[in-house]
């Protein structure tokens, strides 16, 4: 490399001999970008070529109806007006029995969360009854609850408070522990560490714990409504399956997709609201 | 308002983290600790304040509290501890809420605070939004709000870049000028020790004793402009430190 000191050189040790070529570009990729229409196209294909399999004869009758005829279905179901029995009936359930469910169990995971008595008590016991499946124990609930709406809101509140229980617990034992010590050095008492510090802390944990206590509910909806429903989603489903009639049970089980897209929807709306402060 | 610290013998898990550790901080003095990374500096510090139980030793307090002090011992963290979920008035607000001030009161110290330490624009900025420095400006806004007696500060400089510490020690100065708060001030970074402290004193390696206290009686207003002979003084701490500092690097470290 030449020093010229005579010559005007804009930047330092820049040599103008030698072939020059562009560094090669290897950053890309790895980045998502937000493609708002492809999902609905996406679902759109599907539905296209579905309906044109149907047609052509290529996809039986017998193993898989038309879209259409399970839109069919639920125009038909829309019409008696039985699509506001069976939904009003199922959202009832869903709602009290999550409700119920998560406050319980936001309740039993900060107690777990805060007390290491609880703590040493409670969590074992969660952990062994977290993976019994709650349908099995549907005959106990009914005669708990009764055969009414009872065993079927206490078959989503178990199946949602333990989701719920393990997401607080995490989410409290996860919370920073200088932001805790701070509270504490300035002499803040301790329900206001718990309230101002701690649950703001753990509610991310707890929102991603409502969205998978959402999906187990929709879940149990059908596996509660199996036994003396009269209408509901589920029950709808259940008597579809039983007369193989195929369209109305496509066009049930596309209910509770469109519910389970709606809570998603909803929850997506609330972690926005109160998680506003994440990066 | 006094604080002492009385012989403090502190263990974790049966290793000697600090070893009979006695020192004042007088009324209205910034007292630095200093030493290699590991020597119980933080712990000392938590022990000051109360956060921590010595196994042996005592930190005590003399003399009343000055007027209207809400939190007489009050820390300034090196992470900031702000609430992410609260803006920066809501941030200051926090530590007010639970002594039962009258809201209209309240909103007067946030207003008062944050125009003391230059905040009054940021009053309504989440913490992500500010910068490390802005950050720090608001936990000190926060300490200042319940009028403490002595400050307990946990390398408040030390996430910061060099410019932004710079600017910050001049705050620091200036705040310490108006008002001669006491302060514990624990580092690493000598300059700063050098530049704030009326008394260093340097801790050993673990187990944590006094090795030297060294005095500067250069007021600190002059500091920043005599910068030339300060710096025999920071090669003297060096010296002190250099050896205990270059063990302290090669140790295993077990202890949190």
């Amino acid at each position: 490399m030449s020093h010229d000191t005579t010559r005007d050189v804009p930047a330092a040790g820049v040599s103008e001999t030698g072939n020059q070529r562009p560094v090669p570009f290897r950053g890309g990729g790895f980045v998502h970008r937000s493609l708002g229409p492809v999902a609905p196209i996406v679902f759109l294909v599907i539905l296209a070529i579905w309906e044109l399999g149907s047609r052509s004869g290529f996809i039986s009758a017998i193993a898989l109806p038309a879209p259409s005829e399970a839109f069919g279905a639920l125009v038909d179901l829309f019409q008696t007006g039985m699509l506001w029995k069976h939904l009003g009936a199922s959202l009832y359930r869903l709602i009290v029995g999550w409700t119920l469910g998560s406050l319980l169990g936001i309740a039993v995971g900060l107690f777990i969360g805060l007390f290491s008595l609880a703590r040493a008590g409670l969590l074992p016991l969660v952990s062994a009854l977290f993976p019994v499946p709650k349908i099995a124990l549907l005959p106990l609930f009914i005669i708990w609850f009764g055969i009414g709406e009872g065993s079927k809101v206490a078959t989503i509140l178990f199946g949602t408070f333990f989701p719920t229980v393990i997401a607080t617990y995490g989410g409290v034992d996860n919370v920073d522990r200088n932001l805790i010590r701070m509270g504490q050095s300035f002499g803040l008492s301790w329900l206001s560490i718990v309230r101002k510090i701690i649950v703001p802390g753990a509610m991310p944990a707890i929102l991603s714990g409502f969205r998978i206590s959402a999906s187990i509910a929709i879940v149990l909806l059908v596996a509660a409504e199996m036994i003396g429903a009269e209408f509901g989603v589920g029950a709808y489903i259940l008597m579809a399956g039983a007369l193989f009639a195929l369209d109305q049970l496509i066009a049930g089980v596309a209910l509770l997709s469109v519910i389970g897209l709606i809570i998603a929807w909803l929850i997506g709306k609330l972690e926005k609201r109160l998680l506003s402060w994440r990066t | 308002m006094q604080l002492l610290l009385r012989n403090i013998t502190h263990h974790y898990g049966g290793r000697t983290v600090l070893d009979d550790i006695s020192l004042t901080v007088d009324d209205g003095e910034i007292v630095c600790i200093v030493g290699p990374s590991g020597c119980g500096k933080s712990t000392l510090l938590r022990i000051a304040g109360g956060l921590e139980k010595p196994d042996q030793g005592q930190a005590l307090l003399s003399g009343p509290a000055p007027e209207g002090s809400l939190n007489p011992l009050t820390y300034i963290f090196q992470d900031f501890a702000l609430l992410p979920w609260r803006s920066v008035e809501g941030n200051v607000s926090l530590v007010l809420e639970d002594h039962g001030i009258a809201a209209a009161e309240r909103k007067a110290i946030i207003a008062d605070v944050l125009a003391r330490t230059n905040l009054s624009d940021f009053a309504k900025a989440l913490p992500r939004q500010l910068s490390g420095g802005m950050k720090q400006r608001v936990a000190i806004a926060r300490a200042l709000a319940v009028k403490p007696a002595i400050m307990l500060m946990d390398e408040p400089l030390s996430a910061l870049d060099s410019q932004t510490r710079e600017l910050l020690m001049d705050d620091l100065v200036a705040l310490w000028t108006r008002e001669r708060f006491s302060a514990c001030y624990v580092t690493h970074n000598l300059n700063e020790a050098v530049r704030l402290g009326s008394r260093i004193i340097v801790l050993s390696r673990r187990p944590g004793r006094i090795r030297d206290v060294v005095e500067i009686d250069m007021p600190l207003a002059e500091r920043a402009d005599r910068l030339a002979e300060l710096e025999p003084l920071q090669r003297r701490v060096w010296e002190i430190m250099r050896e205990e500092a270059r063990e302290a690097d090669r140790e295993i470290s077990d202890v949190a």
